[in-house]
C-alpha cells in the first residue's frame, strides 16, 4: 500500500467566498476602514478647532453636503451592523462570568453592553446638545 | 418506518489509482430516522464495499466521523437525513489532506495536541497517596465545558486561519490548553505559555468563530482562545512590569 | 518564555474594538447631523473649544482617537493578511507607523487647543 495523501488547494485570495460565514467575517474586518476614516475625519476637526473659529467654521461648512450625508448614513448603518452589534455579541465569549457554579448567561452580559451603549451614546448627545 | 430515497455525492480517492479526488454518486433508501453515518453503513454493506470512512461509536463520543456534509463540517452520527435535501454531497473535513476516500490524515494535529500539554502538571508535593486533588464545583464548571471536546477536528475543517496556513496551532488544541490552564488543581500554565508566545499560537486566530458555530459538543473553541489572548496580553504586561513569573 | 509583542499589539487592538464598539456609532451620528446643516449648541466654537480644552475633555478625546486608530491598524494588517497580502512585516510597519502619525497628530492639536 503506497500512501499519496491528496492536499486540496486553497485560494489565498478568495477563500471566504467559501460560504456565508467567512463572507460575514469579511464584512466584519473591512469595518477597520471606516474607524481609519473617522478617525481622521475628528484629527481634520481637531487641527480645525486648534487654528480658531473661523477654521472651525470653515470645516463644518465643508462637511454639509449630500455626499457626506449619504456616505455617514451608509457608515452608520454598515458600523452598527458588523462592528458594534458584533462585539457585543461576542463579548461574552472573550470575558465569561461566573457565578458560583453557574455561569451567567450570555445574554445577560450582551444586554449590558447595550445599556453601557445606550447611556454613552446618550451622554455624548447629551454633551453636544443634541438632546 | 418510511423510507427516502437519497442520492450521496461521495467524495474518492484512490492514492494508488487517482492523482486527484472525483465524486460518485449512491441512491440510497434511507430510513427517516436514519444518519448520514447510517447511509454511508448502508452503502458499504449493500453497494460499494471499497468505500473507506472512519467510524466508531455511532453515538457522538468517538469524534471519528466527522466530515463535511454539504459543505458543513459535521458528526455524520448526529447529522440527520431529516434536515437535509434529498441530495447530499459528502467529502472528507477540509483543511486536511485526503488519505483516501473520506478519511483524512490527522498526524498534524495529533502532534499538536502533544503542545497543549494535556495533563495537569504540579508543582508542588504530590497529595498523600491516599488522598487526591481535590476541587470544588464552581472550579469544576469553570472549564467543563473544554472537556467535552471529542477531537473530531470539524473546527480545523472549518477555521480559515488554519486552512490558509496549517502552522496555526488552531482551535481544539488551543481549547484543550485553556482547559487545563483554569483548572484550579493545574500549575503549568507558565508551561503552556508558548502556545501565547509563539506566533503560530493564539494570535494566529482573527475570531472568525467559525470553529464555535461547526463543533457538535458546543465546546466553544472561539471563545477559549479570545480568553487565552486576554491572558496573554495580561501577562505580557506582567512580564514588562516585572511582575510576573516564568 | 517571552510572550509575543502581539500580545501588547492584540490588547490595544481589543481595547480599542470596545471603544470603537461604544463610541463610533454616535460619532458618525453626530457627523451626520452636521451633514445634514445641523450643528447642534455643543458644536459651536465656543462650546467644543471649552470641551477641548477642560483636561477631561483632552483625556478622552486622546484615549478615543488613539485606541480607534490602532484597533483600526491592527485589523487591517489582518485583512491584509486575509486578502492574501503575506509580506506581514512590511503590512505591519506599515500600518502601526499610520497609527502612529494619528496618535501624534492627535497629541499635537489637544495640545495647541
Ligand atoms: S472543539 Fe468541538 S469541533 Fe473541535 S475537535 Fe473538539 S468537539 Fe470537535
Ligand atoms: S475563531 Fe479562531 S480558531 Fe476559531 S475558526 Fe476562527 S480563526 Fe479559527
Ligand atoms: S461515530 Fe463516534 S462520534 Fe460519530
Amino acid at each position: 500500500m503506497s500512501r499519496q495523501p491528496y492536499v486540496r488547494p486553497v485560494s489565498k485570495t478568495t477563500w471566504y467566498m467559501r460560504n456565508g460565514r467567512y463572507r460575514k467575517y469579511m464584512l466584519r474586518e473591512v469595518t477597520c476602514l471606516l474607524v481609519g476614516v473617522y478617525c481622521f475625519l475628528t484629527i481634520w476637526a481637531l487641527a480645525a478647532l486648534a487654528a480658531g473659529a473661523d477654521t472651525w467654521n470653515g470645516f463644518l461648512a465643508s462637511q454639509q453636503n449630500t455626499v457626506m450625508v449619504v456616505f455617514h448614513a451608509f457608515a452608520l448603518v454598515y458600523f452598527l451592523i458588523y462592528q458594534a452589534f458584533d462585539w457585543f455579541k461576542l463579548a461574552p465569549k472573550a470575558m465569561p462570568v461566573q457565578l458560583g457554579e453557574k455561569k451567567l448567561p450570555d445574554r445577560y452580559i450582551i444586554i449590558a453592553h447595550y445599556v453601557a451603549w445606550a447611556f454613552v451614546s446618550l451622554f455624548v448627545f447629551w454633551l453636544t446638545g443634541v438632546i | 418506518m418510511s423510507m427516502r430515497q437519497m442520492e450521496l455525492e461521495v467524495m474518492r480517492y484512490d492514492p494508488e489509482q487517482d492523482d486527484e479526488p472525483h465524486f460518485q454518486s449512491y441512491s440510497v433508501p434511507c430510513e427517516d430516522d436514519w444518519a448520514i453515518l447510517d447511509a454511508l453503513n448502508y452503502v458499504k454493506e449493500n453497494i460499494d464495499t471499497t468505500l473507506a470512512y472512519r467510524w466508531s461509536c455511532h453515538m457522538m463520543v468517538c469524534g471519528s466521523c466527522g466530515m463535511m456534509v454539504n459543505g458543513e463540517p459535521s458528526l455524520t452520527c448526529k447529522t440527520f437525513i431529516r434536515d437535509l435535501p434529498d441530495k447530499v454531497r459528502i467529502e472528507p473535513l477540509e483543511n486536511f489532506p485526503i488519505e483516501r476516500d473520506l478519511v483524512v490524515v490527522l498526524d498534524d494535529v495529533m502532534e499538536k495536541l502533544r503542545m497543549a500539554k494535556p495533563f495537569i502538571i504540579r508543582h508542588d508535593e504530590p497529595p498523600p497517596e491516599d488522598q487526591e486533588y481535590t476541587q470544588s464545583r464552581a472550579a469544576l464548571y469553570k472549564f467543563k465545558q473544554y472537556t467535552m471536546c471529542v477531537n473530531c477536528m470539524c473546527c480545523y475543517a472549518a477555521c480559515p486561519q488554519y486552512a490558509l496556513d496549517s502552522s496555526f496551532i488552531g482551535p481544539a488544541v488551543l481549547a484543550l490548553a485553556h482547559r487545563y490552564n483554569i483548572d484550579s488543581r493545574d500549575q503549568g500554565k507558565s508551561e503552556r505559555l508558548d502556545l501565547l508566545a509563539d506566533h503560530d499560537g493564539v494570535w494566529e486566530c482573527s475570531f472568525v468563530g467559525a470553529c464555535s458555530e461547526v463543533c457538535p459538543k458546543s465546546v466553544d473553541p472561539a471563545a477559549a482562545v479570545q480568553q487565552m489572548k486576554i491572558d496573554g496580553a495580561k501577562e505580557w504586561w506582567k512580564q514588562k512590569l516585572g511582575g510576573g513569573k516564568s | 518564555m517571552a510572550i509575543a509583542k502581539k500580545a501588547f499589539v492584540w490588547g490595544l487592538f481589543a481595547a480599542g474594538g470596545t471603544v470603537t464598539a461604544f463610541v463610533f456609532p454616535v460619532l458618525i451620528a453626530l457627523f451626520l447631523i452636521v451633514a445634514l446643516g445641523i450643528v447642534p449648541e455643543g458644536l459651536r466654537f465656543e462650546n467644543i473649544y471649552a470641551f477641548a480644552t477642560n483636561w477631561v475633555g483632552k483625556t478622552a478625546l486622546f484615549i478615543v482617537i488613539s485606541l480607534s486608530l490602532w484597533h483600526a491598524a491592527h485589523r487591517l494588517r489582518v485583512v491584509f493578511h486575509d486578502f492574501g497580502v503575506r509580506m506581514d512585516n512590511a503590512v505591519a510597519n506599515a500600518v502601526y507607523l499610520v497609527a502612529l502619525i494619528g496618535t501624534v497628530l492627535t497629541a499635537f492639536y489637544l495640545y495647541k487647543i
